[in-house]
């Protein structure tokens, strides 16, 4: 078509590399180097202790501090995560939710103390509470609370900071937790009618002015490996986004109709075996997200080939950012109009994709819209069942995974020769200097002006007026994370989301080998009981502050389902409540999940705590992203199993699980 | 865990040591023979404890997601600010495939894990005809003797809803606004009026309204057609809206439950004693059926045996095990 270099080319999409770590200062030299290298946007990882509301010196932090992005207790780590970086020339993603409200006034507050306008700022706050109740698990507040928090941010940005993305609905973390594309469509939308009609009944915004709400709406999507579905599933947004927001919303304005997204692609299905094929997926993902013009991706970042192995490092991430520049720039993809325009076959998927969308669309609405659906438990039992079903497929081999249930030999890769090397270790001593450089940010503010801050913070809480201006109020005057967190968990207290798991029906293995082994399990743990006079019991436990729940949900489902008693309690519990439900519950086992990387911190104190409370015979597992060394160390200290990614086949898990309980009935 | 000495030191479960407590627990669940014995000597040496006496046993029932673990967390924290313990045991149904089962309860609940006056079970049904679980008529007895008042929560609305009135002193059914079917079983009969009524979730202020009213109605309803609460004409069933999420409301059902604890006053002894017969019959009929009953001598005289025997000193379990034997000593004399 177009003569090489002739053609005019769209523009490219944005390109951002999800990143941060340790502290404000280390995370600040990789986002230069990241620039420097090409990128176009920032994109912020927050630590877990910042993205649920602590600081760093509160017992709930330990481990996590620096883990899994950076830790920004104040005004002071804003600052610093921007130093030398103009904030009025940045397009700045936020991954943040619980507290968006209270980072974005950091970082408004930050910009003025640069002397940008916040009016230029341009970035995106994620600020999507729902799918944190249904899969990622950094949520604080009930949901009224939640959303008033969603609302008061998206009224404020579409005045103050109007070329801000207030909201990014985030039906990535719902395909994660194993929506199918026709869950991952209708729950993204359902939360984004969710969010809607709240701001519309905060009667905040003048209805001429609702437009503009609409317009600014984004979403933040995934892609999986089954790229051509996933490519009619952008396309089915794009229809179906038009039409909610000119038939619910009466938009007319197409350019605030427009279907506006970023993506990271799947990062659930990478794979811990032969990790180099990981950059091959990412690619192929990444078509499904750029080849329609119609509906292709505002921003994009990439994981690393090696996220099941750990924490990425430099080059890694470059690696991925690569991919994209050579996507962009060196393909000719950017010089045509829309490829799948007329396409018989993609047309037909998509509004396959768009009418089963629409009627699941409609049955959560008969339920009373998105937040009734998550607090029955509706959309969260959805999940786990098809994320359940996800797993049986792979561990029967219906759903080929290359180099995990097939094409399993390997020479040996020289990129993984050295694997404790093939990753980064966040520096052991980042929480203590944290906590450290906390102190000495409290001792010298103006401890008066904080008080005075946060009594502001509290009044405001307890009225309906928009928490913004008192939270960069709070900002300026060195107010920390934990604390403006803190006072209003005392005003609206704090919510624990249905686990979905207990309703849950997963479809029997049906019949052949797979259902012979599940018989046989059952029968064991049968056996078993007569021999020691009641069911084994099970306790599943996630320590720390990781909302990341599938696998706790997976491995309690299948124990259910292979006969054990099984006690799941749910995400963020501490050692101490971990122990406390072992000694009331008399459990048999106790199994842990970790995902966030401070398993060395967890693991051994939840032993520790056992032995002190007299259970230090009840056998103890732990499932996570746990490298080969840190295996080694765990077992050395006597944790019973390691489970990695890379222990697909839940049924072995299972066998093993019976194998401990039977082991210690027999040394009793 | 070997039936250990250990579980039987009753000293201990009625000082609240939360591993003797556990302990205790776990040998009631046992369900192997050389378990039956101790649990028996263990439950009568707790009958008469001071706090099982003195102490409240309430039955939280409703159909599957009206909230009752989250009101339970919130009560349990209510409770505790005013200073009394509390013993929770949580009841979920098993999976008749697998026998296995999922105890969720824990995930909604929010507790301090150094309070040692809180302790929360989880008990399996266990394939259990009566919805109840095998243990949990047991467990509230180790429970009573240790803290000072002890939930029992079950799912449903049935046969579970019948059991726990034999073990309870009151009964609460929680229902959410427009529990439609609910309404129906209570104007029919079907269901008997329990002690309190709960509107759980009542967010909104209308609807809950709305609900409350409507069960006003099905009250009067049903006591028109002559049914009473828990048989005791008496006592005027409240009726509680409350929001386990807001935590309103939660003050006014503990004053319920005080209030109606004390109208048990002087009846209490005799209404635990009913539920004991009533237990014994239960559990002597899940084993041995309508021809272990008629065998015996039929039902009237089974239950006229019961009260006297318990009043001799029996237990329940202690009981069914001696009707039992002579069951099994009569089937020898039959050809």
């Amino acid at each position: 078509m177009a003569e090489y270099g002739k053609r005019e080319r769209d523009k490219p999409w944005i390109m951002r590399t999800y990143s941060g770590h340790s502290t404000a200062a280390a995370s600040n030299e990789l986002y230069r180097t990241n620039l420097a290298k090409g990128q176009t946007g920032l994109s912020v990882a927050f630590d877990l202790p910042t993205q649920t509301g602590y600081d760093a010196d509160d017992p709930l932090a330990r481990g996590e501090v620096g883990k899994v992005g950076v830790p920004v207790s104040h005004i002071g780590d804003m600052r610093a995560l921007f130093d030398g970086l103009p904030l009025d020339q940045m397009n700045t993603s936020m991954t943040i939710n619980a507290t968006a409200v209270w980072l974005l006034s950091l970082y408004v507050a930050a910009a003025e103390d640069q002397g940008v306008d916040p009016s230029v700022l341009r970035g995106t706050t994620q600020n999507d509470i729902i799918k944190e109740y249904l899969s990622r698990g950094t949520h604080i507040f009930p949901p009224a609370a939640s959303m008033r928090l969603i609302t008061d941010l998206i009224s404020y940005t579409v005045n103050d900071v109007p070329k801000w993305n207030p909201i990014n609905i985030c039906s990535y973390h719902l395909q994660e937790a194993g929506a199918t594309p026709t869950q991952e469509l209708a729950y993204a939308l359902v939360t984004a009618i969710g969010v809607l009609d709240a701001v519309k009944a905060t009667g905040r915004v003048p209805e001429s002015e609702f437009g503009n709400v609409v317009g600014r709406m984004s979403f933040f999507v995934n892609a999986g490996i089954r790229f051509v579905e996933e490519l009619c599933k952008m396309r089915a947004f794009v229809e179906l986004w038009d039409r909610v927001t000119q038939e619910r919303y009466g938009v007319t304005d197409p350019k605030q109709r427009r279907f506006r997204y970023g993506v990271q692609v799947n990062s659930l299905g990478l794979t811990e075996q032969q990790p180099e094929n990981n950059m091959i997926r990412i690619v192929l993902e990444m078509l499904a997200v750029t080849l329609s013009k119609d509906a292709r991706a505002r921003a994009i970042q990439l994981p690393a080939w090696n996220e099941a192995l750990g924490l990425p490092r430099p080059w890694d991430q470059q690696w991925s950012l690569r991919a994209q520049q050579i996507l962009a720039y060196e393909s000719d993809l950017l010089e045509y109009p829309d490829l799948f325009k007329g396409s018989e076959v993609v047309e037909a998927q998509t509004q396959h994709l768009v009418d089963s969308a629409w009627a699941e669309v409609q049955e959560v609405l008969k339920r009373g819209g998105a937040v009734e659906a998550v607090e029955s438990g509706y959309i969260k039992q959805k999940l786990v069942e098809s994320n359940a079903a996800r797993l049986r497929a792979i561990e029967n081999g219906d759903q080929i995974v290359v180099g995990v249930n097939k094409y399993v030999e390997s020479a040996p890769s020289p990129l993984t020769e050295n694997l404790d090397d093939a990753i980064l270790t966040v520096d052991p001593e980042v929480d203590a200097n944290q906590r450290a450089a906390l102190g000495r940010w409290k001792e010298e503010r103006d401890n008066a002006a904080v008080e005075q801050a946060l009594a502001e913070l509290q009044r405001v809480a307890n009225t309906d007026e928009n928490m913004m201006a008192a939270s960069i109020a709070a900002a300026h005057a060195g107010v920390t994370t934990g604390e403006w967190a803190n006072t209003l968990r005392q005003v609206w207290g704090e919510y624990r989301a249905p686990t979905g798991v207990a309703g849950a029906t997963v479809k029997a293995s049906g019949s052949g080998a797979s259902a012979d082994v599940i018989d046989r399990l059952r029968a064991r743990l049968s056996e078993l009981e007569t021999r020691m006079g009641r069911r084994a019991k099970l306790l599943v436990g996630k320590p720390g502050l990781d909302g990341h729940s599938n696998g706790a949900e997976q491995i309690a489902i299948k124990a259910r389902d292979v006969g054990f008693d099984v006690v799941y309690e749910g995400i963020r519990v501490s050692p101490e409540q971990i122990v406390a439900s072992a000694l009331e519950e008399g459990v048999h086992l106790i199994g842990l999940s970790i995902l966030s990387g401070s398993h060395l911190a967890l693991v051994p104190e939840v032993a520790e705590r056992l032995r002190a409370s007299g259970l230090g015979d009840v056998p103890l597992v732990v499932g996570g992203i746990i490298p080969d060394a840190d295996a080694e160390r765990l077992r050395h200290e006597g944790i019973a199993a390691v489970y990695t990614p890379k222990d697909f086949e839940l049924d072995n898990i299972m066998s093993d699980l019976i194998d401990l309980v039977d082991r210690q009935h027999a040394a009793e | 865990m070997p039936p250990s000495d250990l579980a039987d030191d009753p000293q201990a479960v009625m000082s609240a040591d939360k591993a003797a407590v556990s302990r205790a627990l776990n040998l009631v669940e046992d369900r192997r023979p050389e378990a039956h014995t101790r649990v028996t000597e263990l439950l009568a040496k707790l009958k008469d404890a001071p706090k099982a006496a003195g102490g409240h046993r309430v039955g939280l029932t409703g159909p599957p997601g009206v909230g009752k673990s989250t009101l339970t967390s919130v009560l349990a924290r209510a409770v505790r600010q005013r200073g009394r313990t509390l013993g929770v045991v949580a009841v979920d149904p098993s999976s008749i495939r697998s026998g296995g089962s999922l105890l969720g309860d824990r995930a909604r609940m929010s507790f301090d894990p150094a309070d040692a006056g809180l302790f929360v079970r989880s008990l399996a049904t266990a394939g259990e005809v009566g919805g109840l679980a095998y243990a949990a008529n047991s467990a509230m007895r180790v429970l009573a003797a240790a803290f000072d008042m002890v939930v029992v929560e079950t799912t449903g609305v049935g046969q579970s809803e019948i059991d726990i009135v034999h073990v309870a002193d009151t009964v609460v059914l929680v229902i959410q606004p427009g529990s439609g079917d609910v309404l129906q079983f209570l104007k029919a009969g079907i269901m008997e009026i329990p002690d309190i009524l709960v509107v759980n979730k009542a967010d909104h202020e209308e609807l809950a309204n709305r609900a409350v009213a409507d069960l006003r109605g099905a009250l009067q309803t049903a006591h028109a057609a002559g049914a009473s609460s828990g048989q005791d004409a008496s006592w005027e069933t409240p009726i509680i809206a409350t929001s386990a999420t807001k935590g309103s409301g939660i003050d006014e059902l503990i004053d319920a439950l005080d209030g109606h604890r004390q109208h048990l006053e002087a009846t209490l002894a005799a209404r635990r004693r009913q539920g004991e017969v009533q237990w014994t019959l239960d559990l002597f009929s899940r084993k041995h059926g309508e021809h272990g009953v008629s065998t015996l001598g039929g039902l009237a005289r089974l239950k006229a045996r019961a009260e006297r025997d318990l009043d001799g000193g029996q237990t329940p379990l202690s009981l069914c095990e001696h009707l039992s034997r002579e069951y099994v000593a009569a089937l020898g004399k039959t050809p």
